[in-house]
C-alpha cells in the first residue's frame, strides 16, 4: 500500500524542486485535510475543555448564584462515590461481557455462513437486521414483547424449564442488558469476521490440504492468525460503541432497579440532567474520558502495529 | 469445522453439511425472530398482543400504524431524515478530501492524525454532554435540528475518514501516473479516474453514516424537546405512558426501523465493505 501512494504523488513532486513549489506541494496535501480537522477540533475538543474548567467549579444548575471555584474537590467526591464505583464495574461488565460474546457468536457464524448452501444470502440478510434495528427500538422490543414476565416470548419459551414468570429485566438487569446487546452486536462482529474469511487466498487453504493439514491445524495454524486484524478492528470498534451505551440502558431498566445497572454514560446523564450538578457531573466526565483512553489507547496501539506489519510488507 | 475447507474443494457435500446447513438457518431465523415478532404485533390488535399463549394467528389490522400516525410521527420522521441527510452529506464532503490528503504520502504525521481522528470516537459522549448543552443554550440551539446535524457530523467524522482513506489506498497508482503523464489535471484525474474507483467505498461511508445518524438517541434525548425530536425521542413516549401498549409499540418501533433495515438489506454489499473499512485486507 505504502509504495503504490507513494508513487501518485511522486511525478508531481519531481519537476520542482524549488523551496516555493516544495511548500505549494505541502499545501496542497494538506489543504484537503483542514477543514474536516479544524472542525473536529472545534466541535470534540472545546466541549472537552469546557468539561475540564467546569470540573472545578462547584455549580448546581438550581441553585443561582452558587458557582465558585473548588479546584479538585469534585474529583475527590467522584472517587468517593459508591454508585460511581457500581456504575464504573457495570460498563466494565457491559462491555467485555457484550463484545467477547458477540464476538464469539460472530466467528461461529462466520465460519457457518462461509460455506456454500442453499439460501446462503437469505441467512445472511436474517442475520444482519439486529443490527440494523434502531437501539431504542430494539431495547422495548426486548423489554416488552421478549422479556416481560407474564407476556414474554422467553419466559413462554423457558416455561417448560421453571421460567414460568421470572422477571427477567428486575431480577437479572445486566443479563438482560447484555442479551439484548449481544443480540444487536453479534451481526456486526459476524460481517467482519466474514469479510475476513472471505479475503483468505483459496490456494494456500488448498496447499495446507495437499500437505494433509487436518480442517483443525488449517484453522488454527492459517486462517486464526488471517482473521486476527479482523477480530481486533471488531474488538477495538465494538467496544467503543458499547462501552458508550445509553440507549439500551436507558429504555429497558432506566440503569435500575436502583442503580444496579446503571454504566457510566448513564450515572452521568443522570448527575446531569437529573441532579444539576455540572461540576461532579464534569469531574466525572474527565475521568471517564482519562479511563476510556488509557484503554483504547493499549488497544489501538495493538491495532496500529499490525496494520504496519501488513502495510510495509 | 468443515466451514473451512468448504471454500476450496468438493468435500462440503457430506451429511455433516447438510446437518451444519439446517443449524445454521435454525440460527438465522432465531436472531430474526424478535424482529419478525416486532412486526407481527405491529399488525395486531392490542387484546391480541398480550395473551398467555403467544398468539400467532390473528385477523392484522393496520389500526396501529393508524394510531401511530395519529399520535403524530411525522415530524419526528421529518427531523429524522432531514438531520441524517445533511449530516451525511456534510460528513462526505469534509471525510473525503481529508482522507484523499491522508492518503497520498502515508508519514509519521499521517498516523498521528488518523490516531486524532479515532481518538475522539473515544470521548464518551456523555462526557461532553454538560458543556454542549451549556453552549446550545447559549447560541439559543436548543431543540434546534442543525445542532444535532453539527453532532452527528462530528460523531461519523472520524469513522468515514478511516475508511474512505481505505478505499483511496485501493486506487492502483499506476492508473493515476498515467494520467498525469497524459497530462491531465488533478481535478480530470480526481473525477474521471479516482472517483469511479471509490464510489462503492463512498456508498458504503454514507450508508454507515446514515445508520448511526438514523439510530442516535442521547443526543437527541439530551438536546431536544419538541421542535427537532427525532424518532428515538418519538419512541420513548412509550417507556413513559401507563398501561401496556404493546401493539402500538411494535409498530412504531417498525415503523421507525424500517428505513434503516431496507436500505441495509439493499446494500449489504457495501455495508460488508464498509464495516471491515476495506482497510483490512
Amino acid at each position: 500500500m505504502t509504495t503504490t501512494t507513494a508513487n501518485v504523488t511522486a511525478p508531481q513532486a519531481a519537476p520542482g524542486g524549488s523551496r516555493a513549489s516544495e511548500r505549494r506541494e505541502g499545501w496542497m496535501r494538506r489543504g484537503p485535510l483542514l477543514p474536516a480537522l479544524v472542525f473536529a477540533i472545534i466541535v470534540t475538543q472545546l466541549p472537552f475543555l469546557a468539561t475540564l474548567y467546569y470540573s472545578t467549579q462547584s455549580w448546581n444548575l438550581v441553585r443561582p448564584g452558587s458557582r465558585q471555584f473548588v479546584g479538585l474537590a469534585n474529583y475527590g467526591a467522584v472517587f468517593a462515590d459508591r454508585t460511581f464505583r457500581e456504575a464504573a464495574l457495570n460498563s466494565i461488565l457491559i462491555t467485555v461481557g457484550c463484545v467477547l460474546v458477540a464476538m464469539l457468536l460472530g466467528i461461529g457464524l462466520a465460519l457457518l455462513l462461509d460455506r456454500p448452501f442453499r439460501g446462503r444470502g437469505i441467512v445472511r440478510t436474517l442475520l444482519i437486521t439486529p443490527f440494523l434495528v434502531m437501539p431504542v427500538a430494539g431495547a422495548l422490543l426486548w423489554k416488552t414483547t421478549m422479556f416481560d414476565p407474564i407476556f414474554g416470548i422467553v419466559n413462554f419459551v423457558l416455561g417448560p424449564l421453571g421460567f414460568g414468570d421470572f422477571a427477567w429485566l428486575t431480577s437479572s438487569p445486566l443479563f438482560s442488558i447484555v442479551a439484548a446487546l449481544v443480540w444487536q452486536w453479534t451481526p456486526f462482529m459476524m460481517l467482519l469476521v466474514l469479510a475476513g474469511l472471505q479475503s483468505q487466498s483459496g490456494e494456500v487453504l488448498e496447499a495446507a490440504s495437499v500437505d494433509g493439514a487436518s480442517r483443525w491445524q488449517t484453522f488454527v495454524s492459517i486462517t486464526l492468525p488471517h482473521l486476527r486484524r479482523y477480530i481486533e478492528l471488531g474488538v477495538l470498534l465494538g467496544a467503543i460503541y458499547v462501552v458508550n451505551t445509553f440507549d439500551t440502558i436507558y429504555m429497558m431498566a432506566q440503569g435500575g432497579p436502583g442503580t444496579s445497572s446503571a454504566n457510566l454514560p448513564f450515572y452521568l446523564y443522570q448527575r446531569a440532567f437529573l441532579g444539576f450538578d455540572v461540576g461532579q457531573a464534569a469531574a466525572l466526565g474527565v475521568v471517564v474520558v482519562i479511563g476510556t483512553i488509557i484503554v483504547a489507547t493499549a488497544a489501538l496501539r495493538l491495532l496500529f502495529r499490525s496494520f504496519n506489519v501488513e502495510g510495509q510488507s | 469445522m468443515s466451514a473451512i475447507t468448504a471454500q476450496g474443494g468438493p468435500r462440503q457435500r457430506s451429511a455433516g453439511g447438510g446437518l451444519l446447513t439446517v443449524a445454521t438457518w435454525i440460527i438465522g431465523l432465531g436472531f430474526f425472530f424478535p424482529v419478525l415478532w416486532m412486526v407481527l404485533t405491529g399488525f395486531k390488535q392490542e387484546r391480541d398482543a398480550y395473551t398467555d399463549v403467544p398468539r400467532v394467528v390473528f385477523a392484522p389490522t393496520l389500526q396501529q400504524f393508524a394510531n401511530v400516525f395519529e399520535r403524530g410521527v411525522l415530524p419526528y420522521l421529518g427531523n429524522s431524515a432531514f438531520a441524517t441527510l445533511v449530516s451525511t452529506i456534510l460528513v462526505v464532503l469534509l471525510a473525503t478530501p481529508a482522507a484523499y490528503a491522508l492518503s497520498m504520502r502515508p508519514v509519521k504525521k499521517t498516523q498521528d492524525v488518523l490516531f486524532f481522528f479515532i481518538s475522539t470516537k473515544m470521548l464518551p459522549v456523555a462526557a461532553v454532554i454538560v458543556p454542549l448543552y451549556v453552549a446550545a443554550q447559549a447560541l439559543s440551539m436548543l431543540d434546534n435540528v442543525w445542532m444535532l446535524i453539527i453532532l452527528y457530523t462530528s460523531m461519523n467524522l472520524p469513522i468515514a475518514v478511516w475508511m474512505m482513506r481505505s478505499f483511496f489506498q485501493e486506487v492502483p497508482g499506476a492508473i493515476v501516473e498515467a494520467a498525469s503523464v497524459d497530462g491531465a489535471s488533478l481535478w480530470r484525474t480526481l473525477w474521471q479516474i479516482i472517483l469511479p474507483v471509490i464510489a462503492p467505498g463512498l456508498a458504503a461511508t454514507a450508508l454507515i453514516c446514515v445508520i448511526f445518524s438514523w439510530n442516535e438517541f442521547f443526543f437527541a434525548v439530551n438536546l431536544t424537546a419538541s421542535n427537532a425530536a427525532t424518532v428515538p425521542v418519538f419512541l420513548v413516549g412509550f417507556i413513559t405512558t401507563k398501561g401496556q401498549y404493546f401493539a402500538q409499540l411494535s409498530a412504531a418501533a417498525t415503523l421507525a426501523s424500517l428505513p434503516v433495515i431496507v436500505a441495509g438489506w439493499i446494500a449489504q454489499k457495501q455495508l460488508v465493505r464498509g464495516l471491515s473499512m476495506g482497510a483490512v485486507k
